[in-house]
């Protein structure tokens, strides 16, 4: 049960008034019709799933019913910001694994069986 | 039998027991008696109840072991009656009360005398690790048979055939600072959180708090321990910003500091909850707790040693012992034999003598033992064997004799002469495990210490551990820690700490602990007898150093194997002795082994705690819309869709007789084909939308076109998502300019205000439009049918002439005397006014409507008769027609498509991926089954050749099947390949039953395919 | 002008209304205490309901203008007017929902309306699919952990406030107007649902609903 920083309530909220959304940044194109076949298949079925840092969509839905990003850990399941829609993050993997050299050794340990 | 004879094993002073009172209860059918203050367990032991079960798997006989959530095998059923039964309690934590009655959950017929004891001594070395996988799985047919053999065996308790008369609840809690454990390091740590005026919450699972304070021999400022617990205990239940729970379990540790927290609150009392003032009391409740800082002091759990013969009745934690003694006033025997590898067991024997019983020897693993309590235990006389250790109790259901031998721990060999001494009890201690459960939970290993020789828990962020738990055990420390971490708890909240002065504690002299896990035997521990590890799951050394040979290299693979740690046990006693004495069998250190994960639960949990209020006619919401009174009482059957109850069928009585759902349905159809039918469709989604932009967004959203929707004009909508799969459908009309009402399907309507927010937030911010929902402001009443005019010209202001008010306008006026917006709209394709009026006011409006439609025949119809309708008209259900695999074009309905809107909408460039421009695709068609008696079953497969040999290729499936009234036939609706082009061909759809039924592709409209029936 | 049709759901002429809570009352009843009660329910039903949706800026003065009171701009702000009948509480950064005695909200929209103009907004009436529950009494708090995953503890649920969260298994709007009440407005829908929910969690407190 997570305890998610609602950036607009401006306050951290229980788990059960959002909804997860999926990946965050992903962009619908511009110009759908000039998209090739596996390029519009790459942005309607392909996401990241990746062992660390992952920038994710929520919707506080009983709540403001803003959408706004969440970065998390997808191994500690930490959350180490979230922020409005429109904004970019601070921390991403890359400022992470500059930050922790020691990064793969506590990911390692915090595996869940 | 007098009192005295009956607690033989009580002793006459000491103890927290309330003598002056006594409680009788039953175990097993046998009635006895103890005192207030007693568990069930110090309560059976002062009886002298030796067998308290039967083991899970070779059905040995076993006894009380421990004193606390570790004990393995005094796990009994109890409850006086079946209403009341509750598998799976720990008679070690189970408070004493009058009439308590209890049973093994072992032992058929029962624990004395066990028919499966039998089974368990012949088969004893016919059952090694992996048994049951090896004999029991094949034949894979007789599983069932050896299934019902085995738990009957096994007997792991029974849940209640009764509902169970009792209520739980929830409670939402948040905290600055939740302490887990109140014994020395967890009061501390609470006293000092709680003087910074931080919102503090304390849960011990014990009857009464303060741990192992409780019984120690101890004192903090030259007096009794547990003097300085009431006094902490006072302070802290006057802080307003303190919460104390005692009798309550922290089970679960989850993500971001979220503890589930199950607090016994009746259980104590009786094995129903008592009635005050008229009202059941909460028998148990499940805290959720939010905490900012979490302090787990847990304490620590005493390791046993593994020698032969351990599990025999009589063979007990050295602590226990002491803790029967000095909490509960019970010597569990008469001669005690005890066996440590550490200081602290010597105070069992301490504790023995001064109880007046006799102690036969004190038996150390150490060659030279020193410290305050081995001088105290020399002082009091009582013999000490050094360098050796019990390596076999003797006896079945009890201990008789201790089998003490000289010990080489490094060789792991018996390195002397054996000695037998005659004792009744055996009390052995290999140190302490710090409880790391809760920590585990998160995910976070633990860290292996050779000074503690135990796992220490490592942390996540917001929680300390102290005390035992973090491997810290002279009382000093423990107290030092505990307020260090209370005060660093309360700091990270924003709290500053007033002073603490820690009780003065003595300042014992040690010597160290030498590691033993295994004790050895003359014999290997594969031919020698039983050294049990794990007593709950009957995992034996012998049982871990064969998986280890069978190639099994991983703890967690050695866990599944062996079922070491499993179930509710979760691995308290054996699993550090397990990690232990696999690591020396396949030559690594502990720490390169590792532990095995714990999982909460902790201990077990009811389902009434975990359930809450959570059941019976509060199981789930029912949403009910404001006519619901009306269909109650005029008898409909309801049907779930989503959480909303809505009327299904209205059977009526003829002749007596109540009619079919079938009867029903067909006079319904007809009455609204012929007459005049009202449905209550106020459940459908309703979203305001408004804003300049309004119509842009609704061109993006939909498939079709809305730029020359004008003022009063209604259309009918599909949404795609961007996959080009068809999401949801509904009429949407035009309120003003910027200002339109959409509907949508009534399970849609949350998913379908998500959605559009999600697309305005994200990607179109830009257009000025806003979205409300309205769906439960307005009550949408339809009537549909030829008489519906007439009926409505009665009680309405509205031109309802079929040229000034045409099908697709809405227009606004009064129903019954109340402002409405009626739309002329139709999903039955007859002659249809939709009525929205405001929800208060809509039981007037339906009522006054049958006022006046009794004339016309007006008859209420529910959702089934809405479905075949409008099946009859061809007009899809989301969610029916349609799986998340279904385009517009594959449902024929290109002409909901707007193909050269200027926005490339949602949808519309998967529509020329190459696979949904696939010719083969599934295509929604028209079935009619050749005998119009049949209706055909929804879901059921179309084959095109009932003679290909099985498996046959499926061509499609039957979506919507009816039977449809005014056609006196059966008819469907299907998705089938290429079904476009199919039509007039013939399909076949083999049932399970051997028949096959013939049908014909047809179009999907069966009934005024012309539609001049809505426009009249 | 925004543009958008207003539509007065409500009509003088004597006609018998429904409260959200009517079907339950038959169903459930309206229990009283024997004797003293630690808890007191009471639905307000009938009053006005509009949502309220545009920046803050532009929806401040108009508020201020035709209703007396500001636009509460902080998140989870609740105010009312001196009477307390009136009230505008954030629901988020462009939403508010307001609610006036039964009938004021049909002349409040349209004046509001006539005030912004043709800025960007909207108002849309909610009023018969909502109503006002109101709890007092000591154990209300009490009641309310039971039921909301929202901490309700006064050092972060202060007197002024108002939050959207969970109602066990559906959803409610939480305020608090004063020290001794707490209003719980809950979707028509669902009203039985959370109404048995409260009778059957505040039985231990002996609940007593005022009709």
């Amino acid at each position: 049960m997570f305890y998610i920083y609602c950036p607009y309530c401006g306050e951290h909220r229980e788990e059960e008034e959002f909804h997860p959304k999926g990946q965050a940044h992903i962009e619908r194109p511009k110009e759908p019709e000039a998209c090739s076949d596996e390029e519009w298949g790459d942005y309607l079925f392909f996401r990241d799933n990746p062992r660390g840092v992952h920038h994710e969509m929520w919707v506080h839905a009983v709540g403001c019913r803003k959408f706004f990003n969440v970065t998390r850990h997808t191994v500690s399941y930490e959350i180490l910001e979230t922020y409005k829609m429109g904004e970019q993050p601070s921390i991403t993997a890359d400022s992470q694994s500059q930050a922790r050299e020691g990064a793969a050794v506590s990911q390692q340990e915090g595996v869940r069986a | 039998m007098s009192q005295s004879k009956q607690q033989v094993y009580r002793l006459n002073t000491g103890g927290r027991i309330d003598r002056s009172r006594t409680l009788s209860f039953t175990f097993n059918g046998q009635r006895y008696q103890g005192h207030p203050g007693d568990t069930l367990a110090s309560a059976l032991l002062a009886n002298g109840v030796d067998i308290v079960n039967r083991s899970f798997k070779y059905s040995r006989p076993r006894g009380i072991v421990a004193a606390g959530a570790e004990e393995p095998n005094a796990i009994v059923q109890l409850g006086s009656s079946e209403a009341a039964q509750v598998p799976n309690v720990r008679a070690t934590q189970q408070a004493l009360y009058e009439g308590l009655a209890a049973s093994s959950t072992n032992g058929w017929p029962n624990v004395q005398r066990d028919l499966m004891g039998l089974f368990g001594k012949l088969g004893g070395q016919f059952m090694p690790p992996g048994f049951y996988y090896k004999t029991f799985m094949a034949p894979a047919s007789m599983w069932l048979t050896y299934e019902k053999y085995i738990r009957k065996a096994a007997g792991l308790g029974r849940s209640p055939m009764e509902a169970d008369p009792d209520n739980y609840d929830h409670f939402n809690q948040h905290c600055d600072v939740l302490v887990v454990g109140a014994g020395a390091a967890g009061l501390a740590a609470a006293l000092a959180a709680a003087r910074s005026g931080a919102r503090v919450m304390v849960a011990d699972e014990q009857e009464e708090m303060g741990g192992s304070l409780l019984a120690s021999r101890e004192t903090l400022e030259g007096k009794p321990a547990d003097q300085w617990v009431a006094r902490v205990l006072d302070e802290l239940a006057s802080c307003e910003n303190v919460t104390l729970l005692p009798r309550t379990t922290a089970n679960g540790y989850h993500d971001h500091n979220f503890v589930t927290l199950h607090e016994r609150r009746t259980e104590h009392l009786g094995d129903t909850a008592p009635v005050e003032n008229g009202h059941r009391q909460v028998r148990a409740r499940l805290h959720r707790v939010r905490a900012g800082q979490v302090i787990l002091s847990t304490g620590a759990h005493e390791r046993p040693l593994v020698y032969a013969g351990n599990d025999v009745p009589g063979n007990l934690l050295a602590g226990a012992v002491s803790t029967y003694i000095r909490r509960y006033g019970v010597a569990p025997g008469r001669k005690l034999v005890l066996s440590t590898s550490n200081d602290y067991g010597y105070r069992a024997a301490l504790d023995w003598k001064e109880a007046g019983c006799e102690v036969v020897a004190i038996v150390d693993a150490r060659e030279a033992p020193a410290g305050d309590w081995v001088d105290a235990a020399r002082a009091q006389g009582i013999k000490i064997i050094t360098g050796s250790a019990v390596i076999e109790a003797k006896g079945s259901n009890r201990v008789t004799a201790a089998r003490v031998a000289k010990i080489d721990i490094g060789a792991f060999k018996v390195s002397g002469p054996v000695q037998e001494l005659a004792c009744d009890t055996i009390a052995s201690s290999g140190g302490y495990s710090p409880v790391i459960h809760l920590a585990s939970h998160t995910g976070a290993r633990p860290t292996w210490r050779d000074d503690i020789l135990g796992f220490v828990p490592r942390l996540v962020k917001g929680v300390q551990a102290c005390g035992g738990a973090n491997g810290c055990y002279a009382l000093g420390d423990v107290l030092a820690e505990g307020v260090e971490a209370g005060i660093k708890a309360a700091a990270a909240m924003g709290h500053a700490v007033q002073t603490v002065t820690l009780p003065s504690a003595e300042r014992l002299q040690q010597g160290s602990a030498v590691a033993l896990f295994q004790v050895p035997h003359e014999k290997p521990t594969l031919r020698g007898p039983k050294q049990f590890v794990d007593l709950q799951n009957d995992v034996t050394a012998a049982g871990i150093e064969l998986a280890t040979r069978e190639g099994f290299e991983s703890i967690e693979h050695i866990k599944r194997y062996t079922a070491m740690g499993f179930g509710t046990d979760q691995g308290k006693l054996g699993n550090i002795n397990g990690m232990a004495i696999a690591a020396r069998c396949l030559n690594r250190s502990i720490p390169e082994v590792g532990t095995t994960v714990f999982r909460p639960n902790y201990t077990p949990v009811t389902f009434g705690a975990i359930v809450g209020r959570h059941c019976r006619d509060l199981f789930d919401p029912e949403r009910y819309t404001a006519l619901h009174q009306w269909h109650v009482e005029r008898g409909a059957e309801f049907e779930d869709v989503g959480q909303w109850k809505r009327p299904w069928y209205y059977p009526q009585k003829v002749n007596g007789k109540t009619e079919t759902m079938h009867e029903a349905v067909a006079r319904e159809c007809l009455a609204v084909r012929e007459k005049v039918g009202i449905l209550d469709a106020s459940t459908l989604g309703k979203i305001d939308i408004q804003g300049p932009d309004a119509r842009e967004f609704l061109a993006r959203i939909y498939t079709n076109k809305w730029e020359k929707l004008a003022v009063g004009k209604c259309r009918y909508g599909l949404m795609c998502k961007d996959d080009g799969m068809v999401t949801d459908d509904g009429v949407t009309s035009c309120l003003a300019e910027n200002h339109f009402l959409m509907t949508t399907t009534t399970g849609g309507a949350a998913a379908i205000l998500e959605w559009l927010e999600l697309w305005h937030q994200t990607e179109w911010p830009e257009l000025d439009v806003y979205f409300s929902s309205v769906t439960d402001h307005w009550a949408t009443m339809t009537i549909t049918g030829p008489e519906a005019r007439k009926l409505l010209a009665e009680i309405s202001d509205l031109d309802l002439d079929r040229d000034s008010f045409k099908f697709m306008d809405w227009r606004s006026g009064k129903v019954a005397g109340v402002p409405a917006r009626v739309f002329r709209i139709s999903f039955t394709g007859e002659l249809t006014f939709e009525i929205n009026v405001q929800a208060n006011y809509a039981m007037h409006v339906w009522q006054t409507l049958f006022k006046h439609g009794e004339k016309y025949g007006l008859t209420p119809y529910g959702t089934e008769t809405m479905h075949v309708l409008r099946a009859e008209k061809g007009f899809i259900i989301v969610g029916q027609e349609t799986d998340g695999s279904v385009t517009p074009e594959d449902l024929g309905m290109q002409w909901c498509v707007g193909y050269d809107k200027p926005y490339s909408w949602i949808g519309k460039r998967a529509l020329t991926r190459s696979d949904t421009k696939r010719e083969n695709r599934k295509q929604l068609v028209g079935l009619r089954p050749k005998d119009p008696k049949v209706i055909l079953e929804e879901g059921a497969q179309i084959v095109l050749d009932p003679k290909h040999a099985i498996p046959m290729p499926m061509v499609g499936h039957v979506t919507s099947s009816y039977y449809s009234p005014i056609l006196d036939s059966g008819f469907a609706l299907a998705v089938v390949k290429g079904g476009h082009q199919k039509l007039g061909e013939t399909v076949y759809l083999p049932m399970a039953d051997g028949q096959t039924h013939e049908a014909e592709i047809v179009s999907t409209i069966f009934y005024d395919p012309k539609g001049e029936r809505q426009h009249v | 002008m925004s543009n958008a049709a207003t539509f007065d759901t409500r009509t003088d002429t004597a006609i018998p209304v429904e409260s959200p809570l009517a079907y339950s009352y038959r169903r459930s009843g309206a229990p009283q205490a024997g004797g003293p009660s630690r808890l007191q329910l009471r639905e307000r039903a009938m009053l006005g309901h509009l949502i309220l949706r545009g920046g803050a800026i532009v929806l401040d003065e108009a508020v201020r203008d035709v209703l007396g009171i500001s636009l509460p701009g902080q998140p989870q702000a609740l105010v009312q007017d001196a009477s307390g009948e009136r009230s505008i509480q954030w629901l988020s950064p462009d939403e508010w929902l307001v609610i006036v005695p039964g009938g004021e909200e049909f002349p409040l929209e349209t004046k509001l309306r006539e005030q912004l103009g043709s800025a960007h907004f909207a108002i849309s009436d909610v009023s018969g699919g909502q109503t006002l529950l109101e709890l007092s009494g000591e154990a209300a708090r009490e009641l309310l952990m039971k039921t909301v995953i929202y901490d309700v503890h006064p050092s972060n649920f202060p007197v002024g406030k108002g939050v959207t969260t969970v109602f066990a298994k559906a959803t409610t709007i939480l305020r608090r107007p004063s020290d001794e009440r707490w209003e719980l407005v809950v979707r028509r829908s669902f009203a039985d649902y959370c109404y048995r929910w409260l009778l059957d969690a505040g039985a231990e407190f002996g609940i007593n609903v005022q009709q």
